[in-house]
């Protein structure tokens, strides 16, 4: 029990989880013990089999078999082949909904990975009170998306919110958070940056700890000032939790979902409309389910390739070193 | 140069340190920077508060007020009394807790033969589950919806119950600590003629207290929290959680906040309790599993 869990304490503090592909090495069984234990296996494995079975693969299989059908406001009838697909690709409403899934994505990773890792080092630091305000920088994850977006929309309000009765009062003029695009856009990325911070602190606060503390002793003997530090040891020392965090806040950009169906709705007109928002509007406002179905097929495919990358970086950085 | 002092100062006296000016005002800029932080990652939470124990005309007032000109109940008196707060409440509590005692029971089966059973396919299927853990709901939810509704169970608790379980996440952190716990005890107990179940009744289960711990949080979180697809699920208001009833809350009051935010307070406060109390888990569980 006590050697378990000092093990996990050690592995949380050097750097990002591994990856499950880094993680696994089959074990050659014999064969008997092999067939002994299949039938075991069987019924560990079992019931989570039959759950993801039932409630995850069919309905994967089964969205992309309606994504081949016509709709017809409630049930598919009929195939259709590709049909679906090469709508996709002639809408311009799908075309927004992707680029700003884009934009959105290339802004608040880089802003997330940079703030995560600034406030990491801070909160590494020699500072009173560092428990306390690594508690505050924490809190946002794990409050729901949709108390989120709600305090989102209180804080923006264009006529009553706090945000621009401060802004009037310093006498700044106020901004059209909800019925001008880039508006609506800047307040996602407030939100989504809020939320996600914390998140980068903790996988980069677990990479700082696992650099040597003599490292930088030396550099500072050789004259080395805090910025080249930072610059030459720290930001290439916690590679491998970018590496994880680029990823995992990837991933997290591209399917935001709550925060914009409940904030902007992905409005004023399409400004903020992004592809899991343009879906669920396909599947359950319009009820036009197989051209929903064919968008969740993409957002899958797109999924899939990051989760890919991902293992593979882990398993090379594995080997490597 | 005085860093190069204490530097070597430090190897001969450790505990003795010689603060120069220019250390102090970063320390004193280190700390200001925190502080600065601290107070725009709380003020949100603080506006929710203050905002749900304020009198509506505030709320719509252009004029500023930093807390309420007088504290009243009023916001509450409306949610629990104009709208089934209190059902909504119980629903979330009823449904999060099938599900995580589901889904940690089925998880922990998996990931000990996962962890510690040899079987043909063992790689492939593994794979094929963990490639599941980052599909989102918007992917699945046109064929989860007509499933929901062949079967039957649309718009009851079953519909949020059984595809909320139904996730990979558990599966690859049980794996990963019960894969630490050394090969010798189980054999140990394989000479004393226990079999497979027994060994992980007596042995695996026993010694996977903190795994349980991280995994029960972890999923009380994210159901609690759970949204997309509950609002799929779910058509009735009786039956509704606490995120759905929020955004029903929000299409029926519009811009009333005083009453939408004393909801969300209500429905953030176990939550934010229960990382208070147990952030160590949260914290580590978070870090190796990269969900939120």
């Amino acid at each position: 029990m006590s050697a378990d869990t000092s093990a996990r304490e050690e592995s949380t503090g050097n750097g990002p989880p591994p990856s499950p592909a880094a993680t696994y090495t089959a074990r050659p069984g014999r064969a008997s013990r092999q067939q002994r234990s299949t039938g075991a296996a069987a019924g560990f494995l079992g019931p989570n089999l039959i759950l993801l079975g039932i409630f995850l693969f069919l309905p994967l299989g089964w969205a992309l078999l309606i994504s081949f059908q016509e709709s017809d406001g409630f049930g598919a009838s009929g195939w259709v082949g590709l049909e679906n697909y090469r709508r996709l690709v002639a809408d311009p409403t799908f075309w927004q909904s992707a680029l700003n899934t884009a934009v959105f994505t290339l802004i608040t990773v880089p802003l997330s990975l940079a703030l995560g890792l600034g406030l990491a080092v801070l909160m590494n630091s020699v500072l009173p009170g560092r428990k306390l305000f690594r508690t505050l920088i924490y809190l946002p994850m794990v409050i729901s998306g949709i108390a989120t977006a709600l305090m989102g929309v209180l804080l923006f309000d264009e006529s009553t919110g706090i945000v621009n009765k401060l802004l009037r009062e310093g006498g700044l003029g106020t901004i059209p958070w909800q019925s001008q695009g880039a508006a609506a856009f800047a307040s996602i990325i407030l939100v989504t940056l809020w939320i996600r911070v914390g998140f980068n602190m903790v996988i980069y606060l677990a990479g700082l700890q696992g650099i040597s503390p003599e490292l930088y002793e030396a550099a500072r003997l050789e004259g080395a000032s805090s910025w080249q530090q930072f610059r030459y040891l720290t930001v290439p020392l916690v590679g491998p939790s970018t590496f994880f965090l680029l990823i995992m806040d990837v991933i997290y950009s591209f399917q935001v979902f709550d925060t914009i169906f409940v904030m902007t709705g992905g409005g004023p007109g399409r400004s903020t409309s992004v592809l899991v928002t343009y879906a669920y509007e396909n599947g359950f406002v319009t009820r036009d389910q197989s051209y929903a179905a064919a968008i969740g097929i993409v957002i899958f495919l797109v999924t899939l390739v990051f989760t890919a990358v991902q293992w593979r970086g882990n398993r090379s950085r594995d080997t490597v070193g | 140069m005085a860093q190069a002092l204490t530097a070597r100062a430090g190897t001969v006296v450790p505990r003795v340190k010689k603060v120069s000016p220019a250390q102090r005002a970063s320390s004193i800029a280190r700390l200001v920077t925190a502080v600065v932080v601290g107070l725009v990652m709380m003020f949100p939470l603080y506006w929710m508060i203050t905002i749900a124990f304020s009198p509506s005309a505030d709320v719509v007032s252009r004029e500023l007020h930093l807390w309420p000109s007088e504290w009243t109940l009023e916001n509450f008196r409306t949610i629990f009394g104009t709208f089934p707060a209190a059902t909504w409440f119980g629903n979330s509590v009823v449904v999060t807790a099938i599900i995580t005692v589901l889904t940690v029971s089925v998880n922990l089966l998996a990931g000990y033969a996962f962890a510690k059973l040899d079987f043909r396919g063992k790689g492939f299927v593994f794979l094929l589950v963990l490639s599941t853990m980052m599909v989102p709901v918007q992917v699945l939810m046109v064929a989860q919806f007509r499933l929901v509704t062949q079967l039957g169970i649309y718009g009851t608790f079953w519909a949020v119950i059984f595809p909320s379980a139904a996730s990979a996440f558990g599966i690859f952190l049980a794996r990963q600590f019960i894969i630490a716990i050394p090969d010798e005890l189980l054999e140990a107990a394989k000479m004393d003629g226990a079999g497979t179940v027994r060994i992980f009744l007596r042995i695996v289960l026993p010694l996977c207290k903190p795994l349980i711990a991280v995994l029960v949080l972890l999923t009380v979180m994210y159901q609690w929290n759970d949204f997309a697809w509950p609002l799929i699920a779910l058509k009735d208001a009786q039956l509704f959680t606490l995120p759905i009833g929020l955004l029903y809350l929000q299409g029926q009051y519009g811009a009333d906040y005083g009453a939408i935010m004393a909801l969300a307070l209500l429905s953030i406060t176990p939550i934010v309790v229960m990382f208070l109390a147990f952030q160590k888990y949260f914290v580590q569980g978070l870090a190796r599993s990269g969900i939120r």
